[in-house]
Order: structure tokens, then C-alpha cells, then sequence
């Protein structure tokens, strides 16, 4: 086992975790992630390992599904996997153990950093911040969109959480952005 | 602008870049005798109409495709949208 | 004749406010509550539901600003945001906000406003001397007046002209309030809470649909607040609160009062600018001011009402003279009058309700001026059928209007203020947006919308035309209807509630016949004189006698005067105004804030910064920061008692090259490539071949675009078959990713390739100097042969350090020193630096900036961005012989257009000052020892300069032409711009180990 400490992409040692106006922002280090994309010819044994994956059928565009372990459609025939870090810090070889030479599968961890803001109504905050019809946005829409300048993922996965993945080394403008809408009070 | 992307449905037109004239897909062969002459063709000359146009845009913002939408000039009306890759794959398809 | 009579009918009357004179009885106020505020130091109060303008009027105050030019003394000519004259500056300190529409500014408790474009004060301006002097400050004065001598403009004319000319003064403070920007999404947007956005907000919320009604006013219901007339047996302004009651019950409908529609776009889309602070003393902590929002719509139905136009005669623009209708809401809907005594001049019906309205208030009506000799009768009030009103008198405001009579005769009459009622002008401006042209209506006399609309845009209400409150109800309804049933959805048939629906007719009148000093543009001051003189000198197109005049430029865009300017322009021109033609509206409807449009996107936010996985580490160091696009990287890390960067630079790649430095190299792009073809597609993407490339190994590669100009550069790393690592240049990461993207699906779809960007997956460290392995070899896990025969040059692989962790390990060279970089998660960038310092003490491991990165680089004859700049051929490079004949590439045939291939074509070389001591900079041109120094002679240009701390002197790459034969030639560079001259010697731009040895070392 190595000896190297990892810090968060906020640079702290802890998930950081921000409340203001009865809603909450919270880092999560605690995911691993890998993107999985068909090989010319083996889309349907693509979509079946990644099916296998998350235990249900593999997301089609702008969706998300999986529990524990959950997959977001990224392009065509293209996912993002999503994994308890604990258990899949090696994601990629993992992965690639199901889904053998159907697909390429890309460690995406680090790439990005996931936010996840939680609370009554989240709609008011995510107008703010990007171009999406966040009232239609229902639990299960995952899309790509972007927040001031930066292309992130927006993943609904209950009605009072979003989960926000940006680029991890713009991690502190996105949360500067995504704190100053919390506290917009709109 | 609005783009109906044909996998996402409509998105707003900041999250693409735009490139030019569609037939930039239409590379031609580097062994043909005229080969010099049709790269200048394909890397210069390109028309300039007032009305509907086929061109390229990129989703950047979004799943990365590249989409071939065939918008008017002068009023921005967008009639079609298609992946490239498809209209890609029929070109190249044996007719 | 003067009417004596005139003082004793003067009705007093009881001042409904204490400290209010002109105050009256009812009104849409919260009298329980009254709001002290100042205007120029000057105490006054007003209560909730004033604007500033009306809680002015309320304390008897008419004068209000200063015109632009002539300084003459102006008040409110409306009550709305088409205002031109009643301008103020609104608060104080950092918040002073100029240019703010009395009209529309909403009162709150402790106000402070202040009147602009004065001297010393409101009431005496010195600049009004400008008035006397306005013979020779007619339109187009400064481009007649200032001409000679021409060195006179900048430095006396314009900041005179400037300093007696004006609006409101910036505060020359930051804005201390937030704004924001965000994005709403409906079906149906409705723009207009009057009679007709109301039902069609009603009607389509009813039916379910998803719907947003915005307007500009605080309150919403439009003119139904400002009128007495009923709607379905109750007064219009109650039907207009149960109305909103019931929108705001419907989940399905949100409501955005204080909220304008400034622009529609494209496709549906509309700016909007809601108020959210600009009514309070300033905004809670954190709350934006003002949000503009994004709207994107499906349906639009545009019911932004109408513009009453103001009649034009002789010193029309004193204040106390205003719309007639302005009159009416300030009386009905802010219970005040601008004066005790008012008169009405009309040319139509319209102007008659004013008078009823303000007479049932108590307001004494002194006559009803109407140029039609069939005028309606009143019984109340004495109407002037077939009169005009010629002039007016009164320094500071009105006190005396002068009337011609029908019979010829001439009266003088005492009043405080004078309404004007020239008709409707409907609002289009949104219509125009995307090329839409109104249309003109004889039947009304306006322009109405015309052509083609924004799509998915209806019109309805008096926008449309329909000046009647049946017909906004009618068409608000039926516009709803449409809409919804194209969503999908179904109306129930509503019955429309009762409404008045008078025939509108209104017959043109413009302007008083020998009208001169006459007030079209109050705002920018443009009369009737102005627009003849425009016609006289032939700037006689709409559009030109706008620039000439100024006529429709001011703030308020011309909404009060532009019709009239036409019409007289029409009349001088023997043309009729739809043949003369309208200018074009142009988004914002009303003016926005640069704040607003900024948002939170300004100072350290403006864009996002991009940090490196070591820099918090580089932080502790002290390192100073450069920002390379996005990212924050480390330029060089100053130790104590180094006080100039040059030091710490020098030092920095000295000690590299003497033992090993540790860079951040984690910017530069990276492209994860994969899938069986993915050598074939690189062979496409490089000029040079990568097909051949073993695994385990890595390849320097060019890219090119199709034109042969060189795009990018970087290395591919084969990690299996099916697997390579693609770095670009730090700032073309994007680009070329797009690029290939863009060859993946369009131009070889049939290629199985698998792209994605890892950039900020992995924390990337180079390790330069001949240490370098020693240093690697206490972190590499030990299973893992690094030696220089178990990982050669150019060998690259998957390894594990520090006991285990994942990490990517690349033998390449940016240096020209023996050099590694070592990739691990980035999660874990900051840990690996801190071990890397700390394994490396035995060393003196050095970390170094791109200061040192640069030096090292231009040392070693590499290129980099400033030779691959966009001009620059494989063959301008040196590295000609790297285009594959024998494969196909993109840039492959148009690289060897002849024009690429001349025979004196520019090529890399390296120079150096014959002179050690002597500077060469970068953007310097080379010419011949002597001789001319111009373009003609001009053989070349550095691109790189930088101090060689290993060569002692300053040293530079350079574009020469034929440079590969002229090695130790002599040459002048020459920089004009920063007056150098140096003899220099050109070399091989390898200035360091050019056989390579310590690459293999």
C-alpha cells in the first residue's frame, strides 16, 4: 500500500461541506469515475457490459441509472461510470475486467470534481448557473451543460440533490460560483 | 440561437463552436493527379450563400458531436440537424 | 388677451397628504406608511406606491432636471420608463447611480436623489446661458463649429463640451452591489401586464400551460392602474389585482414584476432585466441588485402596450407641460397632480378623459384645447373646440399657456400644468428585433407591428393596435388561445369579462403650424428648427436625419418624439411617413447597466482559474504565479535574498542542468486514444508516422492544418496496440481535441478510435537533469527497471511508486537534460511534489517555473508557441523531413504548394550577441549589417529571446530566410519599437548538447 495522502480539489485534507440558506454544498472525494465508450462495432456488447455494470438497462442520452454504482450517458454510444472510491480507486481495470475489448475505458477520477447541492428547492440556485429547464429536470436527467465558462456534468439523481461534476482543477471557481447563487436568496 | 440537437432535443447555441461550410467533410483523395488542385479547392474555396446553408458546429458544451445543421444565412432558420458521423457514413456508404 | 378670471377659479385643494400640497384623494398608495426622502438636500416624503416622480409632483415640485444641451429646466413629461427629461442621480457614494428615470424609480424609506447637469444648482444653472446662445448650437453645431485649428478638439473643445453637456456623473467608485445572470425556461412568455397581457396570461395559465408574465412596473396590471373605467363591474385596477391573485395560485405561472423584456434573439429567445434591489436602500447581503436572465421561450405574445405621443408647439418643454395621459395615471394611480389648475391640449378623445378623470379628482380644469372644431362638449369644463396652443410662458415651470382660438383670436390662460394628448403610438420596438418593419395604420395614424415577427411572437393589445380595453382583452385571449393549443394544450372557452370598447380613431396632429423653438427630442434637444435645418442641408433619410440631429439617441431612444420628427421630416420631403420610412429598434428596450451585463463574471471571477496539483505546495514556497490562459502556473520560485526574478531564473536552470529539477507540467494537454485503429488515425492526425511506433515507446509528432501550416505539437506515447497518450501544448489543448474530434467523425467515421481528454486526470511532473534517475529511482517501486537500458529515450510505461500507487511514467525531454515525467492520479500531485523535495534533498533538487522551463527549452532549440504561431510550415521549422510522403496526413499535399517551398523561405536558427553583454528581444527584425532598415530589406524575425545562464549571454530562435545556409553570418537585429540595435551571429538554435548525449545519458 502507498504512502501518499491525497487533498481534495479544494486543496483540503477533508470533503469540504458549505450550508447557507438551508441548502448544502458538499464535496465528494469519495467517488471514482471512468468513462466507457464502444469500440466501431460492439455498441450492443457495450451497452450490455455497462447494463451489467449498474445492474439496469444503460442510460440513453441526457440520463442517468444505476444505484451504488451508476452510469450517465456522455455521448453516443459513451458513458460515465460512477463507483464508491473505497472499493474502485482502480476503476479502470475493473471495468475493463466486464467489459473485456468491447469498449475503452478511460480513469476519469481526478479529470473532475463532484459537487453535490442539496436542499427544499434547488431550482432557484441552478437558474443561476446554467442554461438547462431546470423545473422540467427530473430525477434521472444527467446532461452535460456549462457554469460560468466551465463544461460540467448536471446529474439529478433526487428531487432535492444535483450533483455538479467540473473540471477538478477549476474546482475553486465553480464553488465560488456555485456558492455566490446559493446565497443569491433568489 | 436555438440547436435541436438530434440526441438531446433543443440547446442553446452558446454551448457549440462553429467551424464552416459542411463540405469540409469532403477531404479529397491525396493520390488523385489532382490532388494539389483539389485540396486548394477544399481548403479555399467555399460559397457564400443568402439562404440556407449546410455547416458544421461542434458541440462543445455538450456530447462532443459534431453536428452538420443546415441554417438560413438571413433569417437563422434552422430546417435540419444531423449527427456528422452519419452523414459521414452515408457518403462513404456504396451507393 | 390674458384671462383675469383665471385666479379666482383656482379650487384649492385639500391636501390629502400633510406636507403633500398636491396630493389628492384615492390612489394604489400605502398612505398608513409615509417614506421621508431628499431631493437635492431638500427634505420631502411620499408614501409606498409613489415613484420619485409622483412623490415630487405630491410636494409640489415640477422641476426635476436640466436638458442636455440647452440647460433648459425640465419635469417629467410621463410617468413611465419612456421618460426623457426627469433624469436624476440616484443615491450617493459608490451607489450613485446617474441617469435614473424619476418616473420609474420606485420610492423607498430615505431616498436620496440629486439633480444632474447643473450649475451650481437646479434652480440657477450658469450653463443655461447656452440657451441664449442656442442660434449657434444648432444640429450638427460641433461638426460645423469646431473644425479649426484641428489640434483644438481634443484638447479644449471636446472636454468643454463634454463638461457643459451631459447626463449624470459615474461615481468613479466599485460597485459595491452584486449582479447576477441566469436562465429561465417557458412556454409561454407574455410580455406586458396591461389589459391584454393579463387575460392571455389568465387564459393560458388556466389551461395549464407553462407561463411567464413580465413587466417593467413594480406593480403589475399595466394601464388598468391608471385608468377608472371597469371591467366586468368592478374597476379595472381591482380586476387587475383579483386577476393576479388568481396567476399566483396557479403553480404553473410565475409572475415577474420590476422585470424588463430588453431584446428577443433568435429562436425564441428574450434578455430580460429584473429589479430586485433597485427598490430598497440596497439589496440584502449576497442578493443580486438586478439578474439578467436568459429567457428561452416556445411562444411569445408581446403586449407591451402603448406610447402616448405629445403634441409639438413653441416652448412645448417646460416643466408642468406632459402627456395628458402621464396626467391621468399620476392622478388616478399616484393620487397627485402636477398642479392645481391644468389645461388639456388634444386631438382627440383620449384627451377628454384625462380632463374627466382629473376633474372627478378635484383638479381644477381650466379649458380642454381640442384642434378639432368638432370637439365633444363637456359640461364641467370649458372646451376650446378648433384651438391650439401656441406658446407657453414660465422660467422655472409653466404659468401661462397662450391659445390660438378657432376664430383667430388669442388667449392667455394661467395653469400649472398642461396634459398633451396626441394619440397612441404602439409600443413595437420588440417586433423589430429581428428585422421586423412596422407597418403604418392609417385608421390610428401609427406605426403597428408589420413583416415578419420574431417567431413565435403574436402581438396583441394596444402593441397590435387595438387601442380599446374590449379589443386588449379580446386579442390578450385569443393570442393565449392560439399559443396553447400549438403547446398542446386547451382553453376553455372564457367568456371576456365586460369592457368598454370606444372606437379608436385618431386623427394625425404633429405639430403647431410656425412652431420653431418646438420640443421634439426633450431629452437630447432637438426642435422642429433642427429638423428643418437637417432637411435644408440634405440629411434628409430617416436614418441620416437621426445622426444629424441626434434626433431619437438619448436614453430614452426617441419613444416620446420620434414619430413627430418623422412626421415633420414627411412633410418637408413632400412624402408621406410610411414612405419616409422608421428607424430601426435596436435591443435594449430600455438602458441596462454594464453591471448587469457583467454579472458576477468580473474581477477575480471574470474567468475560471485553473489550478495545478502542486499549487498549493508552490504557494507554501512562495512562488510567484503567471496566468497562462486559464491556469495559475508557477514562473519561478524566488529564494531569500534573491531580488530580482532574473536571479531566481538563473539559478533555477543552473541547478537543473547541474543536478535535477522538478517542473509542474500538468497543463499540457492530454488525449487519451484508443481503439484498433488508433495508429491509423494518429498516422492521419501527425505529419509523421506513428503507425511503426512500438509500445512502451514514445514519439515526438507534428501536427498540421489542412492548409500546411503547422497547428500544434506534443508527443503520443503507445501504452498497448490499442492505446496511445496524446500531449498538446498547454494553450492548444482544446483546439486540437476539437480537431481530432472533428477528423473522428467527419472525415473517417469507419475508424475504430475512442477519444477523450484526461488533462486534469493526472498530476504530471517533469524531473530534469542528469540526478533526474537517481531521484526517480527512490520513488519508482523497485520491480520497476528504470535503468537506461531497461527504459530508454523515448521509453514510456505504466509503473507504481511509493508502494504501490498507479502512475504513468514518460521518458522525454523538454530540457535537453536526461529528464522523466511521472504522471500519477491528481488527487495524489501534491503528496508526490512534497515526497519528490523531499527524496531529491540529497541532490539539491530544484524546483523550477516556466521562467527556467523557457530558458531551458530556447537552450535546447525547441519550438514552442511563439515559433508555432500560425504562420510557421514544418519546413519554416526545420523539421520538413518529418512530412510523410509516404502516407496521407492532413496538411500533407498543401505543404508542398510552391509558395510553401521557396527557395529563401525562412528557416529556425539560433543567434547570439557578438556582443555578450549586449540584449536581443523577441519581435526584433534582421537586416543586413548595414544598409537600409525597412520591410523591403527585412530577411527575418526572433521569436524566443531569453539570458542563457549557460551561455552566459542573452541568446534567441529566429525565423531567417535561407537561415540553414548563414550559419555564422553576421546580422543586424533591429527593434524600432524599443530603439535596439545589435549585431548578432546566427547559430544553431541548439544551443545545449546538440548531439543529444545527455538526452541518453
Amino acid at each position: 500500500m502507498h504512502d501518499l495522502t491525497p487533498i481534495t480539489a479544494l486543496g483540503g485534507s477533508a470533503a469540504r461541506s458549505d450550508t447557507i440558506a438551508g441548502l448544502t454544498l458538499t464535496e465528494r472525494p469519495d467517488v471514482a469515475l471512468a468513462s466507457v465508450a464502444a469500440r466501431l462495432g460492439q455498441e450492443t456488447a457495450t451497452r450490455a457490459a455497462v447494463g451489467t455494470l449498474i445492474g439496469t438497462e444503460a442510460p440513453g442520452p441526457g440520463h442517468l441509472a444505476g444505484g451504488e454504482v451508476r452510469a450517465f450517458w456522455i455521448g453516443p454510444d459513451q458513458w460515465m461510470i460512477e463507483a464508491p472510491f473505497a472499493t474502485h480507486e482502480n476503476i479502470a481495470t475493473i471495468l475493463r475486467a466486464v467489459t473485456g475489448p468491447a469498449a475503452s475505458v478511460t480513469e476519469q477520477t481526478d479529470a473532475w470534481t463532484r459537487f453535490d447541492l442539496s436542499g427544499e428547492d434547488l431550482v432557484p440556485v441552478l437558474e443561476l448557473l446554467s442554461n438547462l429547464d431546470h423545473r422540467r429536470m427530473a430525477s434521472g436527467h444527467a446532461t452535460r451543460t456549462t457554469i460560468h465558462h466551465l463544461g460540467c456534468y448536471l446529474v439529478r439523481s433526487a428531487a432535492n440533490t444535483a450533483s455538479i461534476y467540473g473540471p477538478r482543477a477549476s474546482a475553486g471557481s465553480l464553488h465560488h460560483a456555485i456558492l455566490g447563487a446559493m446565497g443569491a436568496g433568489l | 440561437m436555438i440547436i435541436d440537437h438530434p440526441l438531446f432535443g433543443p440547446r442553446d447555441a452558446s454551448e457549440f463552436v462553429y467551424l464552416g461550410d459542411a463540405s469540409l467533410m469532403d477531404r479529397p483523395d491525396w493520390k488523385s493527379e489532382t490532388a494539389a488542385q483539389d485540396f486548394h479547392a477544399y481548403a479555399y474555396l467555399r460559397d457564400n450563400p443568402a439562404g440556407p446553408h449546410r455547416e458544421l458546429w461542434f458541440h462543445e458544451g455538450g456530447d462532443r458531436s459534431w453536428l452538420v445543421i443546415t441554417r438560413d444565412t438571413v433569417t437563422h432558420e434552422i430546417t435540419r440537424v444531423e449527427l456528422a458521423r452519419d452523414v459521414a457514413r452515408k457518403q462513404r456508404a456504396p451507393q | 388677451m390674458k384671462d383675469t378670471s383665471a385666479e379666482g377659479d383656482v379650487r384649492q385643494i385639500e391636501p390629502a397628504s400633510p406636507g403633500q400640497p398636491n396630493r389628492l384623494p384615492g390612489g394604489r398608495l400605502d398612505r398608513a406608511t409615509t417614506l421621508p426622502f431628499t431631493f437635492d438636500g431638500k427634505a420631502y416624503s411620499g408614501h409606498p406606491g409613489d415613484t420619485l416622480a409622483s412623490a415630487l409632483l405630491a410636494n409640489g415640485v415640477r422641476l426635476m432636471g436640466r436638458s442636455f444641451k440647452y440647460h433648459r429646466p425640465r419635469g417629467p413629461l410621463t410617468a413611465g420608463s419612456e421618460e426623457p427629461n426627469a433624469l436624476v442621480e440616484l443615491r450617493s457614494g459608490a451607489r450613485r447611480e446617474p441617469n435614473t428615470r424619476a418616473t420609474t424609480a420606485e420610492l423607498y424609506h430615505g431616498l436620496v436623489a440629486t439633480s444632474q447637469n447643473r450649475w451650481p444648482s437646479l434652480r440657477f444653472d450658469a450653463m443655461a446661458i447656452n440657451d441664449r446662445l442656442s442660434p449657434f448650437l444648432t444640429a450638427g453645431f460641433y461638426y460645423k463649429t469646431f473644425m479649426w485649428p484641428a489640434s483644438f478638439w481634443e484638447k479644449l473643445y471636446e472636454p468643454i463640451i463634454r463638461r457643459a453637456a451631459g447626463l449624470g456623473a459615474l461615481s468613479m467608485k466599485p460597485d459595491p452591489d452584486e449582479y447576477d445572470k441566469g436562465f429561465k425556461h417557458c412556454d409561454l412568455l407574455v410580455i406586458g401586464s396591461g389589459p391584454a397581457g393579463m387575460m392571455a396570461a389568465l387564459t393560458a395559465g388556466r389551461s395549464g400551460a407553462d407561463v411567464i408574465l413580465a413587466d417593467e412596473d413594480f406593480e403589475m396590471g399595466g394601464r388598468l392602474l391608471s385608468e377608472t373605467f371597469s371591467i366586468a363591474d368592478q374597476s379595472g385596477a381591482d380586476w387587475a389585482a383579483q386577476t393576479v391573485a388568481e396567476l399566483s395560485s396557479l403553480p404553473n405561472v410565475r409572475l415577474m414584476p420590476r422585470t424588463t423584456i430588453i431584446g428577443a434573439f433568435d429562436h425564441g429567445i428574450y434578455g430580460a432585466v429584473e429589479r430586485l434591489g433597485d427598490h430598497l436602500a440596497q439589496p440584502a447581503q449576497g442578493t443580486p441588485r438586478q439578474v439578467l436572465w436568459r429567457l428561452t421561450t416556445k411562444r411569445t405574445i408581446l403586449a407591451a402596450g402603448a406610447t402616448e405621443r405629445p403634441i409639438v408647439f413653441n416652448n412645448n418643454d417646460r416643466p408642468g407641460i406632459m402627456g395628458a395621459a402621464a396626467l391621468r395615471t399620476y392622478a388616478n394611480r399616484f393620487a397627485v397632480t402636477a398642479a392645481p389648475r391644468v389645461a388639456i391640449f388634444t386631438c382627440n378623445d383620449d384627451g377628454h378623459r384625462s380632463a374627466a378623470d382629473l376633474h372627478a379628482k378635484g383638479v381644477k380644469i381650466a379649458a380642454v384645447i381640442d384642434t378639432r372644431p368638432d370637439a365633444p362638449r363637456a359640461t364641467d369644463y370649458e372646451v376650446l373646440a378648433g384651438a391650439k396652443v401656441t406658446d407657453t410662458r414660465g422660467r422655472l415651470g409653466l404659468t401661462f399657456a397662450e391659445i390660438a382660438l378657432a376664430d383667430g383670436a388669442a388667449r392667455t390662460i394661467e395653469v400649472g400644468a398642461l396634459g398633451m394628448a396626441g394619440g397612441w403610438n404602439p409600443n413595437v420596438h420588440l417586433t423589430c428585433h429581428q428585422r421586423g418593419r412596422p407597418v403604418w395604420d392609417d385608421a390610428i395614424a401609427a406605426f403597428v407591428p408589420g413583416g415578419t415577427l420574431p417567431p413565435g411572437m403574436v402581438v396583441a393589445g394596444a402593441a397590435a393596435g387595438a387601442l380599446s380595453t374590449h379589443g386588449a382583452l379580446s386579442q390578450g385571449a385569443e393570442a393565449a388561445s392560439a399559443a396553447v393549443s400549438e403547446l398542446g394544450n386547451r382553453t376553455d372557452p372564457d367568456n371576456l369579462p365586460e369592457a368598454e370598447d370606444a372606437p379608436v380613431a385618431q386623427t394625425p396632429f404633429w405639430y403647431v403650424t410656425g412652431a420653431d423653438r418646438a420640443w421634439l427630442d426633450q431629452q437630447n434637444d432637438v426642435t422642429v428648427k433642427d429638423v428643418k435645418l437637417s432637411h435644408r442641408e440634405g440629411f434628409r433619410a430617416v436614418e441620416h436625419l437621426k445622426r444629424y440631429t441626434t434626433l431619437g439617441m438619448a436614453t430614452d431612444q426617441g419613444k416620446t418624439s420620434n414619430m413627430a420628427g418623422l412626421a415633420i421630416m414627411a412633410e418637408l420631403a413632400g412624402k408621406t411617413i410610411p414612405g419616409l420610412g422608421t428607424t430601426m429598434f435596436r435591443p435594449p428596450y430600455t438602458p441596462v447597466p454594464i453591471a448587469t451585463f457583467a454579472g458576477r463574471i468580473k474581477g477575480r471571477a471574470f474567468h475560471p482559474t485553473r489550478l495545478t496539483p502542486s499549487h498549493y505546495w508552490a504557494k507554501e514556497q512562495g512562488a510567484v504565479f503567471v496566468e497562462v490562459g486559464n491556469w495559475l502556473r508557477a514562473q519561478w520560485f524566488p529564494e531569500p535574498g534573491e531580488t530580482h526574478w532574473r536571479q531566481s531564473v538563473d539559478r533555477e536552470v543552473a541547478a537543473t542542468r547541474a543536478s535535477v529539477g522538478i517542473c509542474d507540467c500538468t497543463t499540457l494537454g492530454k488525449i487519451d486514444v484508443q481503439g484498433t485503429d488508433a495508429a491509423v488515425f494518429l498516422n492521419l492526425i501527425y505529419a509523421n508516422g506513428f503507425a511503426k511506433l512500438p509500445v512502451g515507446r514514445v514519439r515526438y509528432g507534428l501536427m498540421l492544418r489542412e492548409d500546411g501550416i503547422a497547428l500544434d505539437d506534443g508527443t503520443a506515447a503507445r501504452l498497448a496496440e490499442d492505446h496511445f497518450i496524446v500531449t498538446t501544448t498547454t494553450a492548444n489543448a482544446g483546439k486540437v481535441y476539437q480537431h481530432m474530434e472533428f477528423v473522428r467523425q467527419c472525415l473517417v467515421p469507419d475508424l475504430d478510435v475512442q477519444l477523450i481528454s484526461t488533462t486534469e486526470a493526472w498530476a504530471q511532473y517533469a524531473v530534469a537533469g542528469p540526478n533526474s534517475r537517481a531521484l526517480l529511482r527512490k520513488v519508482v517501486d523497485p520491480a520497476f527497471d528504470i535503468s537506461n537500458e531497461g527504459f530508454p529515450f523515448m521509453a514510456c510505461g505504466e509503473v507504481t511508486i511509493c508502494g504501490g500507487l498507479r502512475a504513468r511514467l514518460f521518458r522525454i525531454s523538454f530540457s535537453g537534460e536526461l529528464a522523466y515525467e511521472l504522471a500519477v492520479p491528481a488527487r495524489y500531485g501534491d503528496a508526490l511534489m512534497r515526497r519528490l523535495m523531499a527524496a531529491g534533498q540529497d541532490f539539491d533538487v530544484t524546483p523550477y517555473g516556466t521562467e527556467a522551463l523557457g530558458v531551458m527549452r530556447i537552450e535546447k532549440g525547441h519550438v514552442a508557441g511563439n515559433e508555432l504561431n500560425g504562420t510557421t510550415t514544418a519546413a519554416n521549422l526545420g523539421l520538413g523531413r518529418m512530412v510523410s510522403k509516404k502516407k496521407d496526413c492532413i496538411g500533407s499535399i498543401l505543404s508542398e504548394r510552391d509558395g510553401l517551398n521557396a527557395p529563401d523561405d525562412l528557416r529556425l536558427v539560433g543567434l547570439k550577441p557578438v556582443d555578450p553583454s549586449a540584449k536581443i528581444t523577441a519581435g526584433g527584425h534582421l537586416m543586413a549589417t548595414d544598409g537600409p532598415v525597412d520591410a523591403a530589406h527585412d530577411q527575418g524575425y526572433v521569436t524566443s529571446a531569453a539570458f542563457s545562464p549557460t551561455m552566459g549571454s542573452m541568446i534567441g530562435l529566429a525565423f531567417l530566410r535561407r537561415g540553414a545556409d548563414r550559419l555564422g553570418e553576421r546580422l543586424r537585429l533591429v527593434s524600432p519599437l524599443t530603439d535596439l540595435t545589435v549585431e548578432v551571429e546566427i547559430c544553431s538554435a541548439h544551443f545545449v548538447d546538440p548531439e543529444g548525449v545527455r538526452l541518453r545519458a
